[in-house]
């Protein structure tokens, strides 16, 4: 089957019922797209297809099919606001051990710019993380969203 | 995955035709769309199925829309078995005829399961603690059952025969769910560990109007249709009556998330909480 990953158009034979997150971690050595809970409680294996974020251990590999997949590695490349989280994820403190982080972006890449902290709740309610009790990593998104925090990026550049 | 997922197949029809032919062929198919309860079976190696056919790809299931299945029948409100969670969240059809499943589909999983899990499939799947099967109860909605041959509806106090069990045959597919004018206010309220993704302790959905309607999930092997409560209610019982009545018309277990004591005392709550906030 033909699917568009991180832009590139590939062709990959694979079993119709595998899960999409093996595909990506096994077939396409994409490992930044991470297994937490495998039942669709954590979303540490968030992607986006067609621009929609979706549990990939929850997703069969055929559903791929003709879609745009995007992972965290393609994230940036993808999509302005991506650059703008991940460096707000470092300055706010927003990822501790590491392994939501991933899917906790992914899951926020889909907000519009001056998203609410509730719009930033609603978005990030399927993602867990055990370590930094959520706030810092609502401030993150908050900072990466806000257009105060873009005007400040360019006056450091 | 335990099963190894190479040792599974599946088959991928391009219309609802082809596809309810192949079913009629081999009823032995297990249908999928979104997969978000499907998947979990398969990789815990809790779901026996090895054959699969799936329905993600037929779009002519995912409308929306007023429907008159009868020329003399008013308007229903049609909502393809394919409709995922946002689909219904994001209608402004569904927010104005049944706010409470829109209430209910916020509250399911995160947006992730939102964006995969199909209405179709929460009725299909059967569970318990399945979130919009009250909603569905409360508001008298019928479940369209299409096979090669022929379609028929099912009363949703009909259609659930016991414990994740149903009257459709293994050669039908749901194709869409029918809910009639909802007369009075619709009030919806889902208990869980927490505030998102969580699965249900206890949930109710409820309809004060001429006729009063309650339906409770999580509480008997089916959803429950809480028809005694709902009649003492109608007829200016007491809330304290009414409780009472509740009492026999549950028969909630003892389980991994929640106790039979528990679920029995918030029932009663809720039914406090309903009368109260639909004043």
């Amino acid at each position: 089957m033909i699917v568009t990953i991180n832009g590139k158009r590939r062709r990959l034979d694979v079993a119709p019922m595998r899960r999409l997150l093996d595909v990506l971690r096994e077939d396409c050595g994409l490992t930044g797209t991470k297994e937490g809970c495998g039942e669709g409680e954590c979303g540490a294996c968030t992607v986006l297809m067609d621009g929609v974020a979706v549990d990939s251990c929850l997703v069969p590999a055929a559903h791929a099919e003709g879609r745009a997949v995007v992972t965290i590695e393609g994230a940036a490349a993808a999509k302005r606001s991506a650059r703008a989280l991940q460096h707000a994820f470092v300055e706010h403190g927003g990822a501790q051990c590491g392994i939501c982080t991933p899917g906790m972006i992914m899951a926020a890449l889909p907000l519009k710019a001056r998203s609410s902290r509730d719009q930033i709740k609603t978005a990030l309610a399927g993602n867990l993380c055990r370590c930094t009790g959520y706030i810092a990593i609502f401030q993150s998104v908050e900072a990466a969203l806000s257009p105060a925090r873009k005007g400040a990026r360019a006056r450091r550049r | 995955m335990p099963a190894g997922a190479s040792a599974l197949s599946l088959a991928r029809p391009r219309t609802l035709k082809a596809a309810l032919a192949l079913l009629a062929e081999d009823p032995e198919l297990m249908p999928i769309a979104g997969c978000t309860d499907v998947f979990v079976g398969l990789h815990f190696g809790t779901s026996g199925q090895r054959r699969f056919i799936d329905l993600w790809g037929l779009d002519e299931l995912r409308g929306i829309a007023l429907v008159r299945p009868e020329p003399s029948e008013a308007p229903v409100l049609r909502i393809g078995a394919l409709a995922t969670y946002t689909d219904i969240i994001a209608s402004a059809l569904v927010r104005r005829r049944l706010p409470m499943l829109v209430a209910a589909a916020r509250e399911i999983g995160g947006a992730q399961i939102q964006n995969r899990g199909t209405l179709g499939g929460n009725v299909a799947n059967a569970s318990p603690a399945g979130d919009t099967l009250p909603v569905l109860a409360a508001a008298n909605a019928r479940i369209v059952l299409r096979s090669a041959g022929a379609e028929r509806r099912v009363a949703m106090g009909e259609y659930y025969t016991g414990y994740r069990t149903s009257v459709r045959q293994a050669h039908e597919l749901i194709t869409a769910v029918e809910i009639p004018p909802v007369a009075g206010r619709q009030w919806w309220r889902k208990v869980g560990t927490r505030k998102a993704q969580a699965i249900s302790k206890i949930m109710m959905a409820g309809v004060r109007g001429p006729v009063v309607r309650i339906a409770i999930g999580s509480v008997a092997p089916t959803v429950v249709v809480a028809d005694k409560t709902a009649r003492c209610l109608s007829a200016g019982g007491t809330l304290a009556e009414a409780q009472a009545l509740l009492g026999d018309e549950i028969t909630p277990i003892d389980d991994v998330r929640s106790t039979r004591e528990y679920r029995h005392q918030v029932a009663q709550n809720l039914l406090a909480q309903f009368w109260r906030e639909t004043e």
